[in-house]
């Protein structure tokens, strides 16, 4: 069977959850033979294995973490020469988009990005996208070259399937091009302790409706009864009451979770670019028109401030 | 020495719009009206700056799209931008992102570069790979998803918020960079700037003129296959409640109907 590469996004070796996503993807395409690069590579392996890596191919160099993505490219760039994958695979980070976006350029290949599900067809991987802000699906496949295909976070349900997972060095010379990008310094993002907002299978949103910053704990608490993801739109953001890191929507994150809250959110076409494909989604609002209304599978026509901790007590009460 | 900026913008179908596909499944762009993507505004002002910070410096708007992509142009000199670059061929209809990025490379290696800047996606097909492509065509530095930007004696620096970790970048120049919407508001087009926009030069370029086959651009060149397009059906519409003081509660019950609790 042919084999499908597959970048993996791991930190410090703890593999993120969209990685092993692609792994169940791959299976559907051929052997998946994951690419495993920088510090704690091969600590993935295990992981790697468990959802059916049949070969880890990992390198560990400072370049990886010193300079911007160049590095990574000229490792996947090596394990595609070595190993004349039938697909290459990325999870639809920002860094896993350049990554293959530069790879297609290098190898003359076709690129689709923001795949949601990926199937074999007669001439190669077929991919569905949502475009327009989910208002079209649509169906496409690399015409030229080796394809090149990014998938989004919850495409898939990751499924277990134990391969071999063998670890390999690969052997990467690094492009004069390299190091052209520095990265003088870098501070990692704090942990809320609260789950992933792009992982997460419920995520509770704040809008403008929420008034303040002062506010957002209200928000907070209901989501914490759920063990849910916190969001907010862009006027919340921008107003400086939630960080830009937890922005859902076009220019924010895309999230597909199982059940999507937005309270004090009108819904504006950008908003519901990023939240469109959630499974069930629900709105507190106090404006009856509001066009996140159109949305919903449940909404609430009411003030935040009464609904939202009613339904966090009752939530509460419910689980016991 | 005078710093030479190209900004690429992109002319979108306006996302608030009904926005669909033509038969050959590429974009429909007669029913809708067009825009300058307001996330190259973002990248225009970032010119702007940088450009009122050196002591010389000339700023191209560079797009690639049909004859009223020269509307989003005209945005970009009425913003404060010099002169601008158009390329527009029938042969580039339905052209994709490696398409795309070839187109451009060429443009901007033609016009004459020290700094390319990009806007973090486009609006329509949002992709956000072209900024990284056309540092790989050009063979220098990518500095992207920059929230700040700053150019200095030759040196680049920004800020990158990713996901994990904040980053802060340098490159020397020449370099690609592109900038997101939190890098800082863009400017409105004064009166002033409007009536100058009339009289900056707009050149036009065909493929030809950039060395560029036909069969390497547009729907017949193109590396990706669109094979269906489907508008996703409308939502059944939902149970809407109005909050009677027991609001909460009633929602609570839906989402324990729905398994949720
Ligand atoms: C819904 C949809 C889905 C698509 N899917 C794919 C796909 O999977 N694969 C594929 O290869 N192509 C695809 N395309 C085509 C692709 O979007 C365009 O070919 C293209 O211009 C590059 O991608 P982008 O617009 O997404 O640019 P992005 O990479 O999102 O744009 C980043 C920046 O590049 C600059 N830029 C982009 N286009 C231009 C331009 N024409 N002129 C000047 N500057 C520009 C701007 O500064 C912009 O902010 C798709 C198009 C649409 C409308
Ligand atoms: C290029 C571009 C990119 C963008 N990207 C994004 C993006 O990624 N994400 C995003 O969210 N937006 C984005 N936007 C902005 C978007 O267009 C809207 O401006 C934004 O989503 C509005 O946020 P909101 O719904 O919180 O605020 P508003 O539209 O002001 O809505 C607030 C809502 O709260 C309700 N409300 C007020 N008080 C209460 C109360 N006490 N109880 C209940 N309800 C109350 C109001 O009835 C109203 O419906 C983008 C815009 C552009 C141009």
């Amino acid at each position: 069977m042919a084999e499908v590469l597959v970048f993996v996004d791991h930190v410090d070796g703890a593999v993120r959850k969209p990685t092993l996503e692609l792994l169940t993807l791959a299976r559907r395409i051929g052997e998946p033979v994951a690419v495993s690069l920088g510090s704690g590579a091969e600590n993935t392996a295990p992981a790697l294995a468990e959802h059916g890596a049949v070969r880890v191919l990992t390198a560990e160099a400072p370049e990886f973490a010193d300079y911007l993505v160049v590095p990574k490219v000229d490792a996947v760039q090596a394990a595609f020469e070595a190993v004349s994958p039938s697909a290459v695979l990325f999870p639809s980070s920002a860094e896993g988009k350049e990554i293959a976006a530069r790879l297609a350029v290098r190898i003359g290949s076709g690129i689709i990005t923001d795949a949601v599900d990926l199937e074999a067809g007669e001439e190669g991987p077929v991919a569905t996208q949502s475009v327009f802000a989910a208002a079209f699906t649509t169906r496409s496949r690399v015409s030229r070259g080796t394809p090149v295909i990014t998938v989004k976070p919850n495409s898939a349900a990751v499924e277990a399937a134990p391969a071999a997972g063998a670890v390999e060095a690969l052997e990467v010379s690094f492009s004069e091009k390299a190091t052209g990008t520095k990265v003088v310094a870098r501070t990692p993002r704090e942990s809320t302790g609260r789950p992933d907002l792009t992982e997460a299978a419920i995520v509770v949103s704040g809008g403008r409706g929420v008034g303040g910053a002062e506010n957002f704990p209200v928000v907070e608490a209901l989501a914490d009864s759920l063990g849910a993801a916190v969001g907010a739109s862009r006027a919340a953001v921008d107003a400086g009451w939630y960080p830009h890191t937890n922005q859902v929507g076009q220019t924010g994150k895309t999230v597909s979770p199982q059940l999507y809250i937005a309270a004090g959110i009108s819904g504006a076409i950008q908003h519901r670019a990023g939240m469109q494909t959630s499974k069930t989604i629900v709105a507190v609002n106090k404006d009856a028109e509001a066009p996140i209304f159109d949305l919903v599978d449940y909404g609430v026509v009411g003030d935040l401030f009464e609904v939202v901790p009613q339904l966090t007590e009752e939530v509460k009460t419910r689980k016991g | 020495m005078s710093l030479r900026i190209v900004v690429c913008v992109k002319y979108v179908p306006d996302a608030t719009g009904d926005r669909h596909f033509a038969e050959d499944l590429t974009v429909d762009r007669d029913d809708v009206d067009g825009l300058l993507s307001e996330l190259d505004e973002y990248a225009v002002e970032q010119a702007l700056q940088i450009a009122d910070e050196a002591d010389d410096a000339e700023i191209t708007v560079l797009t690639v799209g049909p004859e009223d992509a020269k509307d989003a142009l005209r945005k970009a000199l009425s913003m404060g931008a010099d002169k601008a670059v158009h390329v527009e061929d029938e042969d580039l209809h339905g052209t994709d992102a490696l398409g795309t990025s070839l187109v451009l490379a060429r443009a901007i290696e033609k016009t004459g570069y020290d700094l390319v800047v990009c806007g973090m996606a486009s609006t329509d097909g949002t992709m956000g790979v072209l900024a990284a492509m056309l540092a790989e065509r050009l063979g220098v530095p990518q500095v992207s998803l920059l929230s700040e930007v700053s150019v200095e004696d030759g040196t680049v620096t920004g800020r990158r918020d990713g996901d994990t970790a904040t980053e802060q970048l340098q490159a020397r120049l020449p370099a690609v960079v592109s900038v997101t919407d939190q890098s800082g508001e863009a400017r409105y087009p004064s009166f002033k700037g409007i009536m100058a926009a009339k009289k900056k030069p707009v050149a036009s370029w065909d493929l030809s003129d950039l060395d560029i086959e036909a069969e390497d651009v547009g729907l017949e060149g193109a590396w990706t296959a669109v094979e269906g397009a489907t508008e996703r059906p409308a939502r059944t519409a939902g149970t809407i409640v109005k909050d009677e003081g027991e609001g909460g509660k009633q929602l609570a019950a839906f989402l324990a109907e729905r398994k949720f609790i």
